[in-house]
């Protein structure tokens, strides 16, 4: 075998772990979860094999899964704004700290080893009717009767933010680390203030970070199911809560799957869009 | 010939210079592969026996469960049990679906609708009642229910019953009160926003029926049901999804009425709640069983039904998780704790609970968990 067939086969070689583990652990489920999108469930639970079109019709067709749909895009869209203007700062602030960075920074994966679903459940100790936040404006006289701040759109919003603003944080701050600070001190030296030079230079040379801090937060808040159980009302499902109620209570294993391929398509589109604007390395450097 | 001999020989091949280097190598890693295969799946079979899985509802409930039966029939017979949990029947059926035969064996299961649901799905084994002696202990009126549906047999045993009726925080809502609107507590206006329930379409419809004066196992119209629950959503701060929710909701003061669960509720005055319980006529009475699922090991999983059914351990569990067993009062002396549990029956006849009835509800499981779905979301 010559040198050149032997080095261009080294790449697979050295991915073929990697490509195996893709292939046996989502292409090859998702090619199950298509199949199974198109059988149907009898009145027993059992499914039917076949090749039945009844539940993209319905998942496709009725106004009810369109609806939560939109509604799950609009909490994600909101949590992403919020996780970008909140986040922005704090990113840029951890960049450019010269002594603490890696201090900082700890403080921002500390998160991560605590359970999403024990972080998610705190705020109803922080929030609750007899939590510290009611238990302190009582105590300080403000309030008579407890605040009921828990269960609502606004909890479900908080919630996410709590989970995913660290996604976001060193998304930009990857981004901002990597400005050369040389061109800020020629855009003050020609006469910027600060704010312009911060307008005009730095959040452009960032915004790769915030649009893929955003593409993060909106991707997994879309797909988000814990939250809006734990924290939410009546009204605050999200289209991943259709998509367990389908599975779990309605043991609707067909429509389910649709249900989950459509949400599915609707997000790869995005990254989709996203990659064709950006790319995918900004992503990758955010998420390493 | 067994495998050292076989190995033996290939390596006296090798070293006649028969094999070469390489296909002496390929044919060890070949044997090792092999070996490495299919020793911890025999293993695994082997050590099934010794152990069975057994899924329940958590809190509480399992707690009892471990501490008093599962613990000590280890402790006796070496057959370990590994115990899981799952928040409602629907979560549990769609995990044994996706499991292999034998990987789930025994569950604690809600109501002889569950059973009929389950034996539907052909996932109903064969009990064999020679190798359960203390079945002789239970009512036999839940027992007989269960026959009907797998052909004169059974695949599990009764071991428990309660009720789900109305929990109340005393400080808000008298017991007065509570007597004179019954179900229809959950649609007052006047506790907008301190109201919850549980997201269980059978509880949810079963007192919407109450609130619009039909019987829960024949309503004949579903619009006012519907409508019942529109309401019911809308005065609402939350639906429960697990027992753990419904007593940190209670406990917390977040609400002041729901349903609940009658072990749960007798827990939380247990800790010093002032939370009331109050069954309103024709409340939702439950029986609990202990299913064993096709593919289990039977003798095992016979065994264990036969421990826990034992007097002592039944009626240790029952303190423990608050409901009372499924053992005859006729025949058994139930202690003093036992007979202060609510939903208890001292003439052991039940005559004075109302069960869901499995054929109605099944046959509309489909169609209704569907609607209260889109209800429960605003719709």
């Amino acid at each position: 075998m010559g040198v050149e067939a032997r080095e261009a086969r080294q790449p697979w070689i050295l991915l073929s772990p990697a490509l195996v583990a893709i292939t046996f652990l989502l292409f090859v489920p998702l090619a199950f979860i298509v199949v199974y999108s198109f059988w149907l469930r009898t009145a027993t639970g059992a499914d039917v094999a076949g090749f039945h079109l009844d539940n993209w019709t319905e998942a496709l067709t009725d106004r009810f899964y369109r609806d939560i749909l939109l509604y799950t895009l609009k909490i994600a869209a909101i949590t992403t704004v919020v996780c970008a203007v909140a986040g922005y700062p704090a990113a840029y602030f951890i960049a450019r700290s010269n002594r603490n960075k890696g201090f900082l920074l700890l403080l921002l994966m500390l998160p991560f080893w605590v359970s999403y679903i024990i972080r998610t459940m705190s705020w109803i100790n922080i929030l609750g009717v007899s939590g510290a936040v009611n238990s302190f404006l009582i105590w300080a006289g403000i309030i008579n009767e407890p605040l009921q701040m828990l269960y609502n759109e606004a909890t479900v919003i908080l919630g996410l933010v709590h989970f995913l603003m660290p996604f976001m944080i060193l998304n930009v701050f990857v981004s901002v680390d990597g400005i050369d600070q040389n061109l800020e001190s020629a855009a003050n030296s020609l006469g910027a203030t600060k704010l312009q030079t911060f307008f005009s230079v730095t959040l452009p040379l960032s915004l790769p970070g915030l649009a893929a801090g955003g593409l993060l937060c909106f991707v997994l808040a879309a797909g988000t199911y814990i939250t809006p159980l734990v924290l939410g009302g009546p009204r605050d499902a999200m289209f991943a809560n259709l998509v367990f109620e389908a599975i779990i209570t309605q043991l609707n294993w067909p429509l389910g799957s649709a249900l989950s391929l459509m949400l599915l398509a609707v997000l790869g589109a995005l990254v989709l869009v996203y990659n064709h604007f950006l790319g995918m390395a900004q992503l990758m450097k955010g998420m390493g | 010939m067994d495998s050292t001999k076989r190995y033996e020989r290939l390596r006296e091949r090798y070293l006649n210079g028969d094999l070469d280097r390489r296909v002496f190598l390929g044919l060890i890693g070949a044997a090792g592969l092999a070996f490495g295969v299919r020793t911890p799946f025999v293993g695994e079979a082997r050590a099934a026996a010794s152990q069975v899985r057994f899924d329940g509802w958590g809190g509480v409930v399992s707690e009892a469960f471990r501490k008093l039966a599962f613990d000590p029939y280890t402790e006796k017979t070496g057959v370990k049990v590994v115990d899981g949990t799952f928040g409602g029947g629907d979560e549990y059926l769609s995990r044994v679906k996706a499991s292999q035969p034998g990987e789930y064996n025994i569950a604690h299961l809600s109501g002889v609708f569950d059973y009929a649901r389950y034996a539907g799905l052909g996932l109903a084994s064969e009990l064999n009642e020679d190798n359960i002696p203390n079945l002789k202990y239970v009512i036999p009126k839940l027992v007989d229910v269960f026959r009907p549906i797998t052909g004169g047999k059974i695949s599990c045993v009764p071991y428990d019953y309660g009720t789900t009726g109305l929990a109340y925080n005393r400080k808000h809502i008298s017991e007065d009160e509570i007597k004179e609107k019954g179900a229809k507590i959950l649609l007052d206006e006047k506790y907008k926003g301190k109201i919850a329930g549980w997201a269980d379409w059978r509880t949810r419809i079963w007192y919407a029926s109450l609130q619009t004066d039909q019987d829960p196992n024949n309503a004949t119209d579903m619009d006012a049901i519907w409508e019942a629950l529109r309401t019911h959503r809308d005065l609402l701060l939350k639906y429960w999804g697990s027992g753990a929710e419904l007593m940190s909701l209670l406990a917390e003061e977040e609400i002041y009425v729901t349903e609940g669960w009658s072990g749960r509720i007798y827990a939380l005055q247990e800790q010093g709640h002032d939370i009331g319980y109050f069954d309103p006529p024709n409340g939702f009475g439950w029986q609990e069983c202990l299913f064993v699922i096709k593919g289990s090991p039977m003798p095992e999983c016979e065994e264990l039904l036969n421990f826990m059914l034992a007097p002592e351990t039944s009626i240790a569990v029952a303190e423990g998780q608050n409901y009372p067993p499924a053992l005859d009062p006729q025949k058994v002396d139930l202690g003093k704790k036992i007979p202060t549990l609510p939903a208890f029956d001292p003439s052991g006849t039940l005559a004075g609970l109302t069960f869901a009835n499995p054929d109605y509800w099944n046959g509309h499981e489909a169609e209704w968990s569907k609607e209260f779905g889109r209800i429960q979301k605003g719709y």
